[in-house]
């Protein structure tokens, strides 16, 4: 870089409307060029969406259909296969239920871990740093190390097979996760803003919930859609503490593919009920979705 | 009460939990004492605190006595003497 | 930004901090009085010492496991972290179709890990699924409930298919807080593509790769449903990893003890390698801090 210096002193900086006519000439030029670029993630996309349609077009296809042979499209286009589903209580019930210990641990994770992140962004206290690295420790420890001793902490108080026990299990990571990216968010707004309601004399839950939770509303949304996330598509904890009356679909597909002989098109077509909550909130949260898979981190 | 004989503790499993809770707490005594946690950059080449010293020493005897078994039949107190060693030496150097 | 001290903060974590010592320390006490231990049912435990640890330390069961998820570990990194780079350099900076990138890209994120697993089991059949039936019509002798190398080989495809995504959009946050100026500079200076990737847009994702790394090396570590579902651990053991193997020992053979000292020893693991990689990034966000102010 010092070599180059010199040159950047003789010449002025280009203006901003410069620059982006330059840029804009130099895409024209290269447009072949740039054309090749766009090749490479248009192929990655059709390589992710392969799987997924394929999915969705057995489960418009009948059982018999599938099995006869490969068809590259519904030939025979069906919604009986989902009409099983919404027809059969311990189908459409699991549904429910995973929804309902999903809202459950996404309410309980932003509400604790909201002081939390307000505490890690704010101030430096005894311990901190530690226990922002023991949260941390939580989100990588492997469920599996977790299943069987929460299956023995959570029938010891009576708990098994409650959506309440799955919300509180799943809690194991969705806390530090909801408080390492509200820390992310928290951190981009600046102190001087605290201050200044204090002088103008709010007091702190007046301050918090009337000032502070506007100006990271869109954090809160992305923290609790991931949340939800993470506890839809988890299953080993939540198979691990439910029987029957909390069971997610999840494990409900488990257990009916192996009973009925393997029933493709019921299958699938769960299979695409469970993707739908995930695809349809997506759009809202595009722009930070790297921010919440990186733990707020980036 | 609640019944905790599921969580099946033994007397040994026991002082090893009161022992650690015991640093841990004695580590904040510390710190309340004498804030700032006395960092500085050690043989590791980065900055470490008491904490980060605690947790490494801790850390690492964990790995010694894993490899102490691992390695002998001989009986683990001798593992518990190189891992005081090894406390020694993190504290003093890293 | 300036934190003030104020230990009255601990006020604020106190939820948090109950909630995850209820969900996370005491199962782990659990775990540790279980591996000391013996049982045969009925909350009946009789002291066992250190014989699980040494029974799992030197089994060739766990070995392989380990050596197993080890491997898998390492072929995922080696695929996802240069294929997520070429993509995230590859992406539009501008206009509608990012957004429809980004949407496209994170589909898989999304989606439950078992379904991601029946997804890919039913793919890959030769008779039902349309990989496997364009791999057959290739000629290739292809069957991942039979063959081991096609067993592996499935499930990585399915691991580069679910989670390349994750290192590409964070690649791709990197890139885009870049300043202009950089380029232009560049640019004045007659920098060559390469140079240009090797000297401002790989040092500025320096830190969101290292948390890809982490996550990927992490998850990938600790993965469980989505080989489970497709090959169930086998063809014999040889996607059996670690945790296959936990779950099967614990969940299916009820063995608490050995159960319980193989989940310390992975816990062990997993807590040095969350430091290690904690360590480094706090330690580059501190060695970028004065370089910012220095410009």
């Amino acid at each position: 870089m010092t070599a180059t210096e010199p040159t950047r002193q003789n010449e002025p900086m280009p203006g901003p409307g410069h620059s982006e006519a330059a840029l804009q000439s130099r895409e024209e030029m290269k447009s072949g060029r740039f054309r090749l670029k766009a090749l490479v993630p248009t192929i990655y996309i059709i390589f992710l969406l392969f799987p997924v349609y394929w999915l969705i077009s057995l489960s418009f296809k009948t059982n018999q259909e599938i099995l006869s042979g490969l068809t590259y499209w519904p030939r025979n286009f069906t919604l009986h296969n989902y009409s099983v589903i919404f027809n059969d209580p311990t189908w459409y019930e699991t549904y429910i239920n995973s929804m309902t210990y999903v809202v459950m641990n996404m309410v309980i994770s932003v509400a604790v871990a909201l002081p939390a992140a307000y505490a890690f962004s704010r101030y430096r206290f005894l311990g901190d740093k530690h226990l922002f690295f023991w949260l941390l420790t939580n989100r990588m420890a492997p469920p599996a190390v977790f299943a069987l001793p929460f299956f023995q902490l959570y029938s010891a108080f009576g708990l098994i097979d409650t959506h309440i026990a799955v919300a509180l299990a799943h809690c194991l990571f969705n806390v530090p996760l909801a408080v390492w990216i509200l820390e992310g968010f928290m951190s981009g707004v600046p102190k001087e803003i605290d201050e200044t309601a204090y002088i103008d004399g709010y007091s702190f839950p007046r301050f918090f919930f009337r000032i502070f939770m506007p100006l990271i509303a869109s954090g809160i949304g992305v923290a609790a859609f991931f949340c939800f996330m993470f506890s839809w598509v988890e299953l080993l904890i939540a198979r691990t503490l439910t029987v029957t009356d909390a069971k997610p679909i999840a494990a409900a597909m488990t257990r009916t593919s192996s009973a009925t002989g393997l029933d493709y098109g019921v299958l699938t077509a769960a299979g695409v009920l469970t993707i739908i909550p995930g695809a349809i909130v997506i759009w809202f949260v595009r722009n930070h979705i790297a921010k919440g898979f990186a733990l707020g981190r980036v | 009460m609640i019944d905790l004989s599921w969580m099946a503790w033994t007397w040994p499993t026991a002082i090893f939990f009161v022992a650690i809770f015991g640093l841990i707490a004695l580590m904040g005594v510390w710190e309340y004492v004498s804030p700032g946690g006395h960092p500085r950059v050690g043989v590791l080449r980065f900055e470490t605190t008491r904490g980060d010293r605690l947790f490494v020493s801790l850390l690492g005897s964990a790995f010694l006595c894993l490899g102490w078994l691992w390695a002998t039949d001989l009986s683990l107190w001798y593992a518990l003497v190189l891992c005081a060693v090894f406390f020694v030496l993190v504290f003093s150097l890293v | 930004m300036e934190k003030t001290w104020n230990n009255k903060a601990w006020f604020f974590v106190l939820p948090v901090l109950l909630l995850v010592a209820f969900s996370a320390v005491i199962p782990l006490m659990t775990v540790v009085n279980y591996s000391v231990q013996d049982t045969f049912g009925n909350n009946q435990f009789f002291w066992a010492g250190t014989e699980w640890f040494t029974e799992i330390l030197t089994s060739s069961r766990f070995h392989d496991a380990l050596m197993r998820n080890l491997l898998f570990s390492a072929i995922i990194l080696a695929i996802e972290v240069p294929l997520g780079i070429l993509v995230a350099l590859a992406m539009p900076k501008k206009g509608i179709w990012v957004s429809v990138c980004l949407v496209l890209m994170a589909l898989p994120l999304l989606i439950p890990w078992n379904v991601v697993g029946t997804i890919w089991q039913v793919f890959a059949r030769t008779d039902i699924g349309l990989l496997g039936y364009a791999v057959a019509s290739m000629g290739i002798n292809y069957n991942y409930g039979q063959n081991p190398l096609d067993a592996w080989v499935t499930v990585i495809v399915m691991d580069v298919w679910h989670w390349t995504s994750l290192v590409v959009l964070l690649c791709y946050a990197g890139l885009v807080s870049i300043p202009d100026a950089y380029y232009q500079a560049a640019k004045i200076d007659g920098a060559s593509r390469w140079a240009v990737f090797r000297y401002i847009q790989l040092p500025k994702m320096g830190r969101v790769l290292l948390i890809a790394v982490l996550l990927r090396f992490m998850d990938s570590f600790m993965i469980y449903t989505e080989p489970f579902v497709v090959t169930g651990g086998g063809p014999g053991s040889s996607t059996t990893f670690l945790s296959i193997d936990l779950v099967k020992m614990a969940v299916g053979q009820f063995d608490l003890g050995p159960a319980a000292a193989m989940s310390l020893v992975y816990f062990l693991i997993i807590l040095l390698l969350s430091w290690v990689f904690y360590t480094a990034m706090t330690n580059v966000g501190a060695d970028k801090a004065p370089k910012r102010d220095q410009l």
